[in-house]
This record gives C-alpha cells, structure tokens and sequence, in this order.
C-alpha cells in the first residue's frame, strides 16, 4: 500500500517537474518570437516642415510606417485635437496606413482629401474617416515639436495635450 | 457515362469560378483603353484631353453644389470666409473651364497638324548639318557624325537635370512626325504639358524651337536621318534601340545596364526613381507595354514617364529586349512544355490500357 | 528472441528483419477498398502525388533560395528563373502546384460532403482532413510571402493584419507575429521557417493521420453501403472476385488512381508551361514596396471566399463595427467545415441527390461558394460590396440552418 501511493507521488511529481520544463521551453520559444529590442527601440525620424508647400503630401517613413505631413494652406481649417501647430502654420501629422486594412491613401490635393484604393475608404485632411470602412481616424504618431522640426516617436507635451483632449472625449 | 457527366459537372464548376476570378475580375480591374497609336496625327490625345476636361467640368460643377449647402449650414464667421473663398474658387473654375479647354484642344489640334505637315516636306541636309551644328550639339553628342558627347554622364546629368541623348540614332527609332513635333515643342509632343505647365513654374531642360521655319525643321530631320548608323539585326537591334530609347532613365539590372543618368539625379528630375525594367515584360506584359510605351498619360494619367515617340519597329524592339531580359526561358518553357505534353499524354493512355485490363478481371 | 535461421535470399533477409511480406500485405494487397467508386475516388491518391511533387520541386528552390528581403526578389527571379538549369521549370511546377493542389482539395473536400463521408464512424477521417487543408493554408500562405514581390508582401501585411481585430492583444500580436511593426526581414526569415520545415512536418504527420484513420471505418462508397468487409475480402481472395464488393489497394484501385492520375498531369503540365499566370500573379513580379500599395489586394484564388466573408461586412451592426463582425465571421468560416459531421444530424450516409433536403443545401452552398470567390477578387465597391454581404450572410445562414434541414430530412426518411 505504502509502495503504491509513493510510486503513485512520485510518478505525479515527475510528471510536474517535465510540465513545469515544457512550460519553461514554451516561454523561451514565444520570446524568441517577439520583436527585437534593436527593432522596437529604432527610430526616431526629425522633419523639418517649415520649408514644406501647402496642400501637397509630404510622406516621411518612420519605423517602416508612411507618415503624412501636410501643411495646411489658408483655406483649410485646423482641427482642434488633430491638426499640429508648429510655428505659424497647422499641419496634420498621421501614419499613412488606412485604418481598416492597413494600405496607403493617396491624398487628393483638389478635393483636399485622402482616398484609399484598396477597399474605398475616405479621410478628410485632417485624417477623420468619412466613407468607407474605416474604423477610426488615421492615427497620430507619437511626436515631440523642437523648434520647426517634428521628431517622429518621441511624446512631446504637445502630443500628450493631444492624447489627454482625445481621451477625455 | 455517369463518370463523365460528373466530369462535365466538374469541368463547368471550375470553369466559372475560372472565368470570374480571371478574365473577368482583370477585364473589371483594368478596363480597356484606347490602343496604340503610332500615326501621330494628335486625334487620340485631344480626345482624351477634351474627356478628362469635361470630367473636371463636372466635379467644378459638383463642387459648387456642395459647398453651396455648407455655406448654408456654416454658422461662425471665420468658416463662412473659408467656405465663401472655395466656392468662388469653384465658380469661377465652372465659368473658364470650357473656354480654356476648347482653346487648348484647339491649340494641340494644330499643333501635331503643323508637326505632320513639317515632316512631309522635303529637307535639305547640308542646310540641315548646319543647323545642327548651330542650335543642337551644344548639348547633344552625335557619336555617328564623330561628335561624341563632350562632357560625362554625370556632369550632363548635373547640368541639365538628365543626359541629353546623343542623335545619332534619333531618326531610326523615333517618328519622323513626333520628331518634326519635338523640335518645335518638346513638351507638347512628350505630352507632358501638365508637369510643365506654366503654373509648375518648370521648364523642360530643352528649349522650343518653335521660331524655325517648318522647312528648317525638315532639314534638320533630314540631317539625323542622312546620319549613317551601323544595322544592326535581332538581338543586337533590340538591345541598342532599347539603351537608345529607354536607357537614359531606366536600369536594366539584369542584363547589367545602369541608366546613363545617375539615380539620384534623375530621382531630382523625374520626381520618383524610374523603375528597373528587367522584370517589366512579366509585371506588365506584352499588351500593356505596347499601349502604355506609345502614350504614357493614357493610361497612367499624371505619370513621370514621357510619351518617348518610338516608331512602331522601334517599340517592338524594345518590348522584344525586355523579353530577352525578362523573360529568356521561353522558348526553352514551350518546346519542353510540348515534349512533356507528349510524353504525359502516353502515361495517360498506357495508364488506361493497364486500369482496363486490371479492372476486366474483378467487373 | 526468436531464432533466426540462415536466409536463403536477399528478399528473405529483409523479410525476417522487417516483415516485408506482411506489410505488404496489410498495405497493399490485402487493404481493401469498396468496388462500387467513381474517379472522384482518386483524388487521395492524387493528392498525395501533388504533395510529393510540391515537396521535391521545393527543394531545388531551396538550393537558391536567399530568404533576405534584399536578395529573396532577385534569388528567386534571376538565379532560379534564368540562371539555374532547369530552375525556372521547378518554379512554375511549385507556384502551379500550388495552387492546383487546392483545387483538389477542394474537390475532394465536396466529394466528401456530397457523399456523406463525415458520418457514422468517419469523423476522424473528415477531422483529418480538415486538419490538412488549415495546414495546406498556413503553407500556402507562408510560401506565398517568400518571393518578396509587391503582392507576397501586401498579402501577407493585409492578412496579419487581420489578427489586430482581437481584442485586447490584436495590436502586440500583429507585431509579435511579424516581428516587427510592418513586414519586414524578421517576417521574411520566420516564414520561411515555417514554410520549409515546421508546417511540411506537421503536413506529413498528418497525412499519416489521415490514412491511418481510413483503416477501422474503411472508404466510403458511391452508396452509402455499409457491408462485411471481412466477407467480402474472403470472397475475393476465394477468387469470387466480380461477386465480391472490395478490391485490393494494389494493384486494382491504384490502377484506377494512376489512370486518373495521367490525364490530371496532362492538365496540371498543360497549366504549370503555359497557363500559369493564374498562380504567377503579374503583380508579384514588382519587388516588394512597403510604401506603395498595388491598386488591387487580393490573396490566391483559393483564398477568396473566406477573404470574401471576412470583408462582406463593411458596416455597423448592432453597435459592433463592421471589422469586428467581419473577423468573427471569418474565424466561423474557418472553423465550421471541422463541424460537418455534428451539424449534418440525419442518419443517412447517402449521395446528395438521394437526400431529400440536404441536395438543396449542398447545391446552395456550391454557388455561394463561387459568388463568395468571384466576389472576393472584384473591387469592393458600390453592388459588389453588396453582392459579398449577401453571399458572407447566405454562407454563414446555410451552416445555421444545416442542423434543422437534416434533422427534418431524417425525420423524413425514418432513420435510413
């Protein structure tokens, strides 16, 4: 009896020390599968817009994403919670990939919009969805304003104000 | 049978999904367009003209509808002068938009009637010689009159925004009328009028030389054609017609051939880097290049590339070297494709035989 | 151990070590298959054939294969294509196969379904089956990226893309799949790991499965027979071979097979020299461009129909947004075929057109299966959009309303 239940122990224990080394490997293997830390620290993209022309797209790449800068010319009006003021100019400051699928828009400077090809989504320049199946507005990348220039993935107060304005709603 | 109706079946089933998700989604994704037109006479370009004005004739018109209403709704003072100022944009868009284009068609009209009536004329090309000499080698090289290019690729890249061509071959590959067309206005018969427009505040690298007399331009493509140019057959012609025609901005990498203009001084002028052309024979195929080479702005409205005016020869070359390019296996792909056909086609039978003779004993 | 006594032949040196002749036997010509078939019973073997054609021509592309994103373009169009001897020819043979193997699949796939395969005893059979296709897809899907052209990567961002509907860890896992923010080199690299080894294995472990699941409930036939497979081997091995209902795998239904197996590679060589655009898509022939998206995404004909349900709904309903709806439908669509057998409540192992109701369904589900995939390719907009929502809602309304027509159908016919 005693041999039986003590066989019985110790067949379970050996059993959940190997659970407890599978489990260990698994964690290794999904770590191995995550992202770099060189990947998911790279990149910090600074634009100078001052010298930007109004109404055309400027796209710049950051970590691998299109972003959209487009300078506002006088008739467009800026968005507030959206549109970036630097200097005395607004711009719109967005990641370029249409937030349903993930393509690029293309801007369409004589109806000052953005058009997606792939499945017929719409943005107003300032990057809020107006047709299609876009889920929500183009996102706005984390930026810091230094001077005429945007430094692209570092949160400057002016994007914290921007984040805190469209929580709050 | 009841096996081949089931085949039958089979056959019709994946014969519509067939037909949907290839001839006809293509059909539906890349409607058809005008073909190639190598007469040069300008018909098909003022007709896509007057086309693409009348629809911006419509969406002016749209346009004011629209901002009409929101005018109407707009309740702060500072977003009724922003709406205000677009709708007299519009407006006043609707009102000069069909004069302008009327005119403009006009322009273009007479314009390739005056090309082609050059280029029947009879050229002199003594007088022809020296009105090269006079106005053209400045900045072209003609290698076959022993004038080569003066300065590098690079240095012409950097003067000029891209390296002028050299002559030599200019009147074998481009179109006597498209020629007689350019010298006049380069930027009319390259069909590149809205990049240059006088809004852009651009200019083509190459002045209009609209001031000489249609005879003088006569002469001159007499002289190009007088040049003598060494023949050269098959896959020769094709590789030099291509390096002639399309080398100046396009690579070829692989058939190792970089543009004589350096990328990033053609990235300056063209606006965007002209793709590398090896694979172009697959990605676009033989019917598309024939249409897209002969009018770029047919069916690539607003693109960087120019219409290059090649002959109807010369673009088959240049189809054909992007093939050899692009493509080289082929002849290999269809004779072993039949071979294989063949020899499958004798499994298959003897496949039989042996299914029938096998099956005999247990039906 | 058993005493070995000399062997007198090479044949019988093997035998005594392995046991040839009755594996042979247990294999071959004495596993026994029902006579009453048509060709629609060859597309295992047909299968088979294609996997081991996918398998070899794949690793001659391997010899050249460079998975980087700067050299995977050129590797696969200039040295494989133009340069290797003969490398061009594995290539079409392995994007043609490719995509055929699919078509067979999916022929198979509704064979069984129209003849009621799924049933009685055969449900692992058809969950194996199942198994494999899922398995075919991840291969399908993974190799599809390594050519490194604009549509392999735009294919590959929009489908990964998929995963971020998730709640709550959609965001990090589209960027944990990808290892990276967009697809990228770490993408490329952990694909091709999964194309060249890890999803092949799991394939050939499961068509192990699959065999081996075919052996307690043996093959099903053109009616639904259930009969005495012992007897009828007996007969047959008695000689009574025209009265008996089975015949041997080898050589009787393999004769079959490769008979049918010769004029498909007629049309499989036919496509893979010179029709074969339909699996080379043009567009993969521009090198990849994050930054520009083609005008048109769309995966492999193959895919079609479930990118089809996934996209039909483009609009709220109910407070739950358009993409959401489209994921949950898209994860039902691939989930609910494993089902069949559960869903399909009437007792009959019958041919469709002798079912009373079910032929209805499967003919409904046969067409809205082309609409879904005609559908899937065309622009989604204005009817066609439309059109897709129709077709995703008619797809997911056939599998609710499975259970209730086989349960009247069963009712209907008394339980035979």
């Amino acid at each position: 009896m005693m041999d039986e239940s003590r066989r019985g122990f110790i067949g379970k224990a050996f059993g959940a020390v190997a659970a407890v080394g599978g489990v260990a490997s698994l964690i290794a293997m999904k770590k191995t599968w995550d992202p770099l830390p060189s990947v998911m620290s790279a990149g910090f993209t600074t634009v100078d817009v001052s010298g930007l022309e109004a109404n055309k797209l400027e796209i710049v790449v950051w970590r691998g994403k299109p972003i959209f800068i487009l300078k506002y010319s006088a008739d467009m009006a800026p968005t507030d919670g959206r549109s970036v003021k630097v200097g005395e100019n607004y711009y719109s400051v967005m990641v370029g990939l249409c937030t349903h699928l993930g393509c690029i828009p293309a801007y369409r400077c004589d109806k000052q919009d953005f058009k997606c090809a792939c499945h017929g989504g719409e943005f107003s320049a300032d990057g809020v969805q107006t047709f299609g199946p876009p889920p929500k507005p183009l996102e706005i990348p984390p930026y810091k304003i230094d001077g005429t220039t945007l430094v692209l993935g570092e949160e400057g107060p002016e994007y914290k104000a921007m984040m805190a304005k469209a929580g709050g709603v | 049978m009841k096996e081949l109706k089931i085949l039958a079946v089979l056959a019709v089933l994946v014969g519509i999904t067939y037909y949907g998700i290839e001839p006809y989604a293509h059909h539906e994704m890349h409607p058809p367009v005008a073909p190639a037109d190598f007469t040069y006479n300008g018909k098909q370009e003022v007709a896509l003209y007057t086309k693409t004005m009348d629809e911006k004739l419509v969406a002016a018109t749209e346009n004011v509808a629209v901002q009409t209403a929101e005018l109407a709704k707009a309740t702060d003072a500072k977003a009724k002068e922003a709406i205000t100022k677009k709708l007299e944009k519009a407006k006043s868009e609707v009102a000069t938009l069909p004069e302008t284009a009327k005119a403009e068609a006009q322009r273009r009209t007479d314009f390739w009637k005056t090309a082609n009536h050059t280029a029947a004329l009879e050229g002199n090309v003594t007088n022809g010689k020296v009105l090269v000499d006079a106005n053209c080698i400045a900045c072209h090289g003609i290698d076959a009159a022993g004038m080569p290019m003066a300065i590098s690729n690079a240095d012409a890249a950097a003067s000029y925004g891209v390296v002028p061509p050299d002559l030599s071959s200019a009147a074998t590959i481009y179109d006597a009328k498209y020629l007689a067309a350019f010298i006049a206005s380069p930027v009319d018969a390259m069909h590149i009028q809205e990049k240059y427009s006088p809004e852009s505040g651009k200019t083509f690298p190459m002045p209009s030389y609209n001031w000489m007399q249609p005879q003088e331009i006569a002469d001159v493509v007499a002289y190009l054609k007088s040049l003598s140019v060494k023949k050269l057959e098959g896959k020769e012609a094709h590789k030099a017609t291509f390096e002639a025609a399309c080398g100046r901005c396009h690579s070829m990498q692989y058939a190792k051939f970089e543009s004589t203009t350096p990328a990033d001084a053609l990235k300056t002028y063209m606006g965007t880097t002209p793709p590398d052309l090896s694979q172009y024979i697959k990605s676009r195929g033989e019917h598309y290049l024939h249409d897209f080479i002969n009018d770029p702005q047919a069916l690539l409205a607003g693109t960087a590339m120019p219409r290059v005016g090649l002959t109807e020869v010369a673009q088959h070359d240049v189809i054909a070297y992007m093939e050899e390019i692009g493509d080289p296996k082929k002849d290999e792909r269809i004779s072993l494709g039949i071979y294989t056909l063949a020899f499958t086609l004798v499994f298959a039978i003897l496949g039989y035989l042996w299914k029938r003779k096998i099956w005999s004993e247990v039906h | 151990m058993a005493e070995f006594k000399q062997a007198d032949s090479m044949y019988e040196w093997f035998d005594q070590r392995l046991g040839i002749d009755k594996f042979l036997k247990v294999m071959m010509t004495e596993y026994w298959i029902p006579k009453n078939i048509n060709f629609l019973w060859a597309m295992g073997v047909l299968l088979t054939v294609m996997f081991t054609i996918l398998l070899v021509s794949g690793l001659f592309l391997l010899m050249y294969y460079k998975p980087d994103i700067n050299m995977a373009f050129d590797s696969v169009n200039y040295t494989i294509m133009q340069e290797v001897a003969y490398g061009w020819l594995f290539r079409h043979i392995h994007a043609v196969g490719a995509s055929v193997v699919f078509l067979i699949i999916y022929i198979h796939m509704f064979t069984g379904i129209y003849y009621g395969s799924y049933k009685k005893g055969r449900e692992m059979i058809w969950i194996s089956g199942m198994l494999l296709f899922v398995l075919f897809s991840a291969e399908g899907f993974s190799g599809y990226m390594l050519p490194w052209g604009q549509m392999s990567y735009w294919a590959a961002y929009v489908i990964t893309e998929i995963f971020g509907g998730i709640p709550l860890i959609g965001g990090d896992l589209v960027v944990w799949i990808r290892g990276n923010f967009y697809v990228s080199d770490s993408t490329l690299t952990r694909f091709f790991m999964l194309h060249v080894l890890l999803i092949p294995l799991a394939i050939l472990g499961t068509i192990v499965l699959h065999f081996y699941a075919l052996r307690f409930p043996h093959v099903n036939n053109l009616d639904g027979e259930f009969f005495d497979y012992d007897a009828e081997a007996k007969k047959y091995l008695d000689g009574k071979k025209v009265e008996s209902k089975v015949v041997p795998f080898w050589p009787v239904f393999l004769s079959k097979d490769f008979f049918v197996l010769g004029f498909f590679l007629l049309f499989f060589f036919y496509l893979t020299f010179f029709h074969f655009n339909f699996a080379m898509d043009p567009v993969n022939f521009d090198k990849a461009d994050g930054l520009k998206t083609p005008a048109h995404i769309y995966p492999e004909w193959y895919f079609l129909w479930s990118y089809e349900v996934l996209r039909g709904f483009f609009f709220e309903i109910a407070g739950i947004s358009g993409k959401s709806l489209g994921l949950i439908a898209f994860a039902v669509a691939q989930a609910v075929f494993f089902l069949m057998p559960w869903l399909d409540r009437s007792p009959m192992v019958k041919p469709a057109n002798q079912r009373p109701y079910f032929k209805y369904w499967f003919w409904f589900l046969m067409v809205d299966l082309i609409v879904l995939t005609i559908y899937g390719k065309l622009p989604p907009t204005g009817t066609n959009a439309w059109v897709g929502f129709a077709s995703s809602i008619t797809f997911l309304s056939l599998f609710i309303a499975l259970p209730f027509i086989t349960k009247a159908e069963g009712k209907k016919v008394g339980g035979k």
